[in-house]
């Protein structure tokens, strides 16, 4: 569903990106994790649009968009959730959801300009749709009222579940974990776990390692920019390199236990 | 020819004057303030009516008058700058930028139709006119008057450059510009640099004001309208929020009027100018010296 | 504050703001009727050509500041020389009319395709940029068009172009006709634009407002969906052209200046951008003030732009904000739908 080869970007004389490579097939959740600065949002941004890669291609469903605008990419079925959530903050819950419809809602001006029926049908299914994926997503509040209105935790929800109503092929989530408490991050689990028996392929930037080991598939490494491992979680937190990019090469044996520690994720947080 | 250019350049550095208010506020606070203009406007204005209180001076020693009443009227536009940005636009600081931007637009036309309402609405002819001996430099007719309000420009940008590029104030500008939280936590006052960025454009605003009413005799309450678009024109071209860059800006604008005027008539002069601007946003939006700016999510 | 009966479990109870009777009467679907009654009524309570006349101009600038909203309100583009396309619809249809002696009616179609091209050919370089450079740019465009009709001979230069026939030719050209006429087109306009507020692009409209990034990850194309508002406004401003030349039969370029475009970005904000009953109050307001206080004609422009800061410090939703909450009827799911896809 999604290849990403020999993926380069540099602003100025920085190196964000330096010959980055991974897949992700449908139904398997993909986790780029690394240090901060590793080049895991950059790649985020590149894929979907947001950067021009300075070289190499990004191939959603083997067509190559490189390049591309955006909103172009998203019409080929790959939505995404941003580090700080970006809402429409001064619109409705159910509004901010609607958004997702936005590509596949068959509507034309003049079916809002004379309310055709294919225009009350239309508005009525997004609003379905909306209410569907809200609920999917356990949204716990008032949907008819702003967003801004929310809590946090339940705004991380109401993107996810905008990103889920565009009815994507690749869904890309950037730390969707950020800012959650104990009990939120466990129901996050088992939400990434239904969003992928939907049978898109997922892309999840994470630190909170516990979550990655339990819900992925397979976990690329990121470091400087490039990757430096790239299997099942169980080889990954093995991996001495992996180790070493979170340490540095100088760590002593007690902050090399640490970190296998960290990585291995005993338990989910 | 060489009386285009000249002509071109005496009216850019009308332009480049003005257009620096326009940048440096653009520079710091990322403000396009449409009442700038107006601050020209009033400028002109307040010269008008200290030239009438000075009386009997002006009427024996006409450019001596009139660069007191410069000197003056900076410093009464400044204040007036510093007074908008407290009023208007301070309280605004983090508001979204249409509602800044419609801010600047209320300024603008409190300024120019509460000038009306003081001094009338009919043109207002400057006591001072500065005529005068006509010199020939290279084929071109230029004045003596010409070449000293040019000098004076000229100064004011020269002492501008030197106080943005080489005092503590100058280095505080441009630390707000980079990163006014930053800026703030290195104990820089930010609101006072600000408001001092808003004296210094509106004092140069003002002075060009004082200028074109003493070169040009009329004045009337919506002068300043079409020079603000021409300072951010100029502005654009050279490269907002560049101050080198606004002063080539206005030059070249003022050549490429001069040009362009002579070429498809006086009463497309103002079509063209925004015709430069279009393309100019279209083809460079960063100006002629301004820096490119990664574009980041 | 009754629910659809309908409503699935997990939807809270939808309530309004405040559940005054005024409130619910404020937000019902019937608004739009009252105003309509109310300006048909206008005319049994005072006729006087004069008022008619101011009548007639409010409803016309009702029309602009309803298609202004569109591209300022949902839309969030600060267009400081609206009274461009406002020009390009009058003088399309007003040299059409007097030198072709084509029927004012009949040029509505002529009128269309430029007010969309000169919408296009304005906006496509401009709606690239930054939202600063684009308020200044369409302020730059609006001198440029002024300045043009006022150097072209076919638009009769700085005097303009007189003897514009009236909407159905001369016949019925009675001031109360047209300022019934009017009133209807304009009833229909400030409806279609609600309408389009309310849909799919009118949705997409609002996220760009909201913020550009997040609505082109959600597949807007941000730049031709900007584009199409900037269109929708011309043509609304446009066709509020055909009436005015209607009405005045004459025009010039002194009806075009800044100073009109700025009215009509003040009646937008004042009334609350977005909103469509603050719109037109905002409009009326604008355009009918200045008349009950001719003896403060000095001060009254200064007064709006103090006004303008004001209202942006204080109150920045305008005098009658969107309502941003949905409705019961526009929350509400249709049956049996409450169960999650899987």
């Amino acid at each position: 569903m999604l290849r990403v080869e020999d993926l380069r970007l540099s602003f100025g004389g920085v190196r964000a990106l330096d010959g980055l490579g991974f897949e992700a097939a449908p139904g398997e959740i993909v986790s780029l994790i690394g240090p901060n600065g590793a080049g895991k949002t950059s790649a985020f941004n590149c894929v979907t649009g947001f950067y021009r890669p300075t070289g190499g291609r990004v191939l959603v469903d083997g067509t190559d968009v490189t390049g591309r605008r955006p909103s172009a990419i998203a019409a080929l079925g790959v939505s995404r959730t941003f580090q700080n959530p970006r809402l429409f903050k001064e619109l409705s819950v159910l509004d901010n959801v609607r958004s997702g419809t936005h590509l596949w809602l068959r509507q034309n001006v003049f079916d809002a300009l004379l309310h055709t029926p294919r225009f009350k049908r239309g508005e009525r299914e997004a609003t379905d749709e909306a209410h569907r994926w809200l609920d999917f997503v356990g949204l716990r509040g008032d949907r008819a009222g702003l967003v801004r209105g929310l809590p946090y935790g339940e705004q991380r929800r109401v993107e996810i579940a905008r990103a889920l109503a565009r009815r994507p092929r690749l869904l890309l989530l950037d730390e969707p974990a950020a800012g959650l408490n104990h009990g939120e991050k466990a129901e996050l689990l088992d939400l990434l776990g239904r969003i992928r028996d939907l049978g898109a392929a997922v892309a999840l930037i994470e630190h909170d390692m516990g979550l990655v080991m339990e819900v992925s598939q397979r976990v690329v490494v990121l470091n400087f920019g490039r990757g430096i491992a790239d299997g099942p979680p169980g080889a990954v937190r093995r991996d001495p390199a992996v180790i070493e990019a979170y340490l540095g090469r100088d760590a002593d044996e007690a902050e090399l236990a640490a970190a296998r520690e960290e990585v291995r994720g005993a338990g989910t947080d | 020819m060489s009386q285009l250019v000249w002509n071109g350049l005496f009216v850019g550095s009308f332009y480049a004057l003005v257009a620096l208010g326009y940048s440096m506020v653009y520079g710091v606070i990322k403000l396009l303030n449409f009442a700038h203009g107006d601050l020209y406007m009033l400028g002109a204005f307040s010269g008008f009516a200290m030239l009438g209180a000075l009386g009997g001076l002006v009427r024996s020693q006409s450019l001596l008058a009139l660069l007191l009443v410069l000197v003056a009227t900076m410093l009464v536009t400044g204040l007036a700058g510093m007074a908008l940005e407290r009023v208007a636009y301070r309280p605004l600081r983090g508001a979204p930028r249409l509602s800044l931007l419609i801010t600047a637009v209320g300024a603008s036309f409190a300024l120019e139709y509460g000038t009306r309402a003081a001094a009338g609405a009919d043109p207002r002819v400057y006591q001072v006119r500065l005529g005068g001996t006509t010199l020939h430099v290279l084929g071109a007719r230029v004045t003596v008057q010409q070449l000293v309000l040019v000098a004076i420009a000229v100064a004011l940008m020269v002492a501008l450059h030197r106080l943005v590029t080489s005092s503590r104030q100058g280095r505080a500008m441009r630390a707000i510009a980079l990163d006014p939280v930053a800026a703030r936590l290195m104990g820089i006052d930010v609101d006072a640099v600000i408001a001092r960025t808003f004296f210094l454009g509106s004092a140069l605003a003002g002075a060009a004001g004082v200028m074109a009413g003493g070169y040009y005799g009329k004045i009337d309450f919506l002068m300043g309208f079409i020079i603000g678009l021409k300072a951010f024109t100029a502005a654009v071209i050279g490269g907002i929020g560049n101050i080198p860059g606004t002063m080539l800006g206005g030059l070249l604008l003022g050549l490429l009027e001069s040009f362009g005027t002579d070429l498809l008539g006086g009463e497309w002069r103002d079509v063209f100018a925004f015709g430069c601007l279009i393309l100019f946003l279209t083809v460079r939006p960063t100006g002629l010296l301004g820096e490119r700016v990664t574009e980041r999510v | 504050m009754r629910l659809t009966k309908d409503t699935g479990p997990p939807v809270k109870p939808v309530r309004g703001r405040g559940d005054s009777a005024l409130t619910r009467l404020l937000e019902s679907r019937w608004l739009g009727w009252l105003g309509l009654a109310l300006a048909l009524a206008a005319p049994l309570v005072i006729a006087t050509p004069y008022a008619l006349n101011v009548m007639t101009s409010a409803a016309i600038f009702v029309m602009l500041a309803v298609g202004l909203n569109i591209v300022v309100g949902y839309c969030g583009l600060l267009d400081l020389g609206y009274a461009a396309f406002f020009a390009v619809g009058a003088y399309t249809s007003g040299v059409l009319a007097t030198r072709l002696d084509v029927p004012l009616l009949a040029t509505l179609p002529a009128v269309l395709a430029v007010t969309v091209v000169a919408g296009v050919v304005i906006g496509a370089p401009t709606l690239r940029l930054r939202s600063d450079y684009l308020a200044i740019v369409t302020l730059g465009f609006g001198e440029i068009i002024r300045i043009v009709a006022t150097n072209l001979t076919v638009t009769g230069g700085p005097s303009g172009i007189y003897g514009i026939p009236g909407l159905f030719g001369d016949a019925t050209s009675g001031a109360a006709v047209f300022y019934y006429v009017t009133v209807l087109i304009v009833a229909v306009a400030v409806l279609l634009a609600a309408r389009l507020g309310r849909s799919r692009i009118g949705r997409a409209w609002r996220f760009i407002r909201e913020d550009e990034d997040a609505a082109e990850a959600m597949g807007v194309h941000t730049y031709r969906t900007k584009l199409a508002a900037y269109v929708a406004g011309a043509v609304w401003g446009g066709m509020a052209g055909v009436l005015f030349g209607a009405h005045l039969s004459a025009i010039s370029p002194a009806s075009f200046t800044f100073l009109q475009s700025a009215l009509v970005v003040m009646a937008v904000v004042l009334g609350g951008m977005g909103s469509t009953p603050g719109v037109v109050i905002g409009a009326v307001v604008i355009s009918v003030v200045p008349e009950l206080l001719r003896d403060l004609a000095d001060y009254r422009f200064f007064a709006f732009g103090v006004l303008l800061i004001v209202v942006m410090i204080l109150r920045p939703q305008g005098l009658w904000p969107h309502r941003s909450r949905e409705t019961p009827h526009t929350a509400a799911r249709s049956k049996g739908t409450d169960h999650a896809p899987g």
